[in-house]
């Protein structure tokens, strides 16, 4: 299974922003306040700040997919 | 011309007129998907999806299955699909049918943007034929997101006309959570006559790369402007003195429509309309509307008008539409009416770069390269309304506004 990517529900998020601050190495915030995702796959070692970002979004608007899509 | 031939301009083709015309309608069998592919014909929507490729995917999914006719035309500047519909609607349904009957679908939706004629044309077309119970019209309103797949599946089904995100695609939940074949009339009209006719017809018009022919909507500084068949891969300078010609200087040329792409005005004298062709320039046919801007409108305003009608027309649903075309809009309109601080343009440009592929849908991405070319195609334009405000021109009436 190839490293998982993190996506977002467009729709769904509605800018909270909790994302970035618990995986900065992948997300950033436009100046609206809503995720620039840079869409690498994430390594090892970043998965667990992952899973806390995706945990943490109150629009469950996160989420981690694995390979091309999904 | 093929699917506006013997057409009138004042009455659809009947039954009798259509099957003396074209011949009895195309059974419709699993070889279809092979004979489209093998023609290469590629959807007339705007997207320019390979049909046959489509077909495949959804006669590959389980269960019940649906085919969406889209003919919802929410690009205020085409014309093409219910013109098509108002004249040759049996072309369209012999298509649809085909299309269903291949694929394994037993039910068909046509939907029709707000034009009465088309939909009386559709609505006695299906009569006449017989096919009430295989085929439902649906009229849906004027928005530009009506011809947005997943807004109109989502409106049919009795929601908003907003978009869903995907995945899921039509392909794999789509009318009624149906696996669903959404086609542009168009196409289907090219389906039904390449069953008739062979793929080696098909491409018989065309370029290699971009085959058949493809109906046009042309507008602006021409003579006769209006609906045109073309062989694709014809060059637009031809296609202008069919049309009796310009009617002043140019400035520039919009391909595509709101979601398309602006090429100067020098593009005139060499480029052709296909995709090959136009990707020279950075643009496609999309659904072969082709504006030709003349000197008298100011190009400013024509595109501040039509960034404010997207971000009006947008749902609002996600970042792009709610935060980037609001802010986009009225830093246009600050520019335009010269209440520039001097750095507008450069955060206009940095914001239709910000709102690509972050929506549900595609609306943001349109009007991001509608708008960046015309900040490249018109610089000196925008530069000189920054510095000055308003021109000349901005006093005259516009050629695109909705």
């Amino acid at each position: 299974m190839s490293a998982p990517r993190v996506r977002i529900d467009p729709i769904a998020c509605t800018g909270h922003g909790l994302c970035a601050e618990l995986l900065p190495e992948r997300i950033e915030l436009d100046e609206w306040g809503y995720p620039l995702v840079d869409g690498e796959p994430i390594p090892r070692e970043l998965l667990a700040h992952a899973r806390a970002a995706a945990d943490a979004c109150p629009k469950l608007a996160l989420r981690l997919a694995s390979g091309d899509r999904g | 011309m093929r699917l506006l031939a013997g057409t009138r301009d004042d009455r659809p083709l009947s039954w009798a007129e259509h099957r003396a015309l074209h011949g009895e309608p195309p059974a419709g069998d699993a070889l279809l998907l092979d004979e489209i592919a093998t023609a290469g014909l590629r959807g007339r929507g705007g997207a320019s999806f390979p049909t046959g490729a489509k077909l495949r995917a959804v006669a590959a999914r389980r269960g019940p299955r649906s085919v969406l006719v889209n003919g919802a035309e929410g690009e205020p500047l085409s014309g093409k699909d219910r013109v098509l519909m108002r004249s040759a609607p049996h072309l369209v349904l012999d298509g649809a049918l085909a299309a269903a009957k291949a694929i394994g679908a037993r039910s068909i939706v046509v939907a029709v943007g707000r034009d009465a004629r088309a939909v009386d044309a559709v609505t006695t077309a299906v009569a006449e034929r017989g096919a009430a119970k295989a085929v439902a019209i649906a009229p849906v309103p004027e928005a530009y997101l009506a011809g947005e797949e997943t807004a109109l599946i989502r409106h049919l089904d009795g929601g908003p006309l907003k978009p869903t995100t995907t995945p899921p695609l039509p392909f794999e939940r789509g009318l009624g959570r149906r696996p669903t074949l959404v086609q542009n009339p168009e196409t289907l009209a090219h389906l039904a006559l390449i069953l008739r006719h062979g793929p080696q017809w098909f491409r018989a018009a065309g370029t290699l790369g971009h085959p058949g022919t493809a109906l046009i909507t042309l507008r602006g500084a021409v003579v006769r402007p209006g609906v045109q068949e073309i062989a694709l891969g014809t060059p637009l300078l031809e296609v202008v003195e069919q049309a009796g010609g310009l009617t002043d200087d140019l400035r520039g040329i919009l391909v595509g429509g709101y979601h398309g792409c602006w090429i100067p005005a020098a593009a005139l004298d060499d480029v052709t309309l296909d995709d090959e062709g136009l990707a020279w320039y950075g643009a496609s046919l999309a659904a072969g509307v082709i504006v030709l801007l003349g000197a008298r409108a100011c190009p400013v305003r024509e595109v501040t008008q039509i960034m404010s009608w997207l971000e009006g027309q947008s749902a609002h649903q996600c970042g792009p539409c709610s935060n980037g075309l609001p802010a986009i809009a009225n830093e246009l309109d600050a520019i335009g009416s010269g209440r520039d601080d001097g750095h507008g343009l450069a955060r206009v440009e940095r914001w239709a770069g910000l709102i690509v592929r972050r929506g549900a849908c595609r609306l943001p991405d349109g009007a991001a390269r509608f708008l960046r070319s015309a900040l490249e195609v018109f610089a000196a334009e925008f530069e000189q309304h920054a510095r000055r405000g308003p021109c000349h021109a901005c006093a005259h009436t516009t050629t695109l506004a909705a």
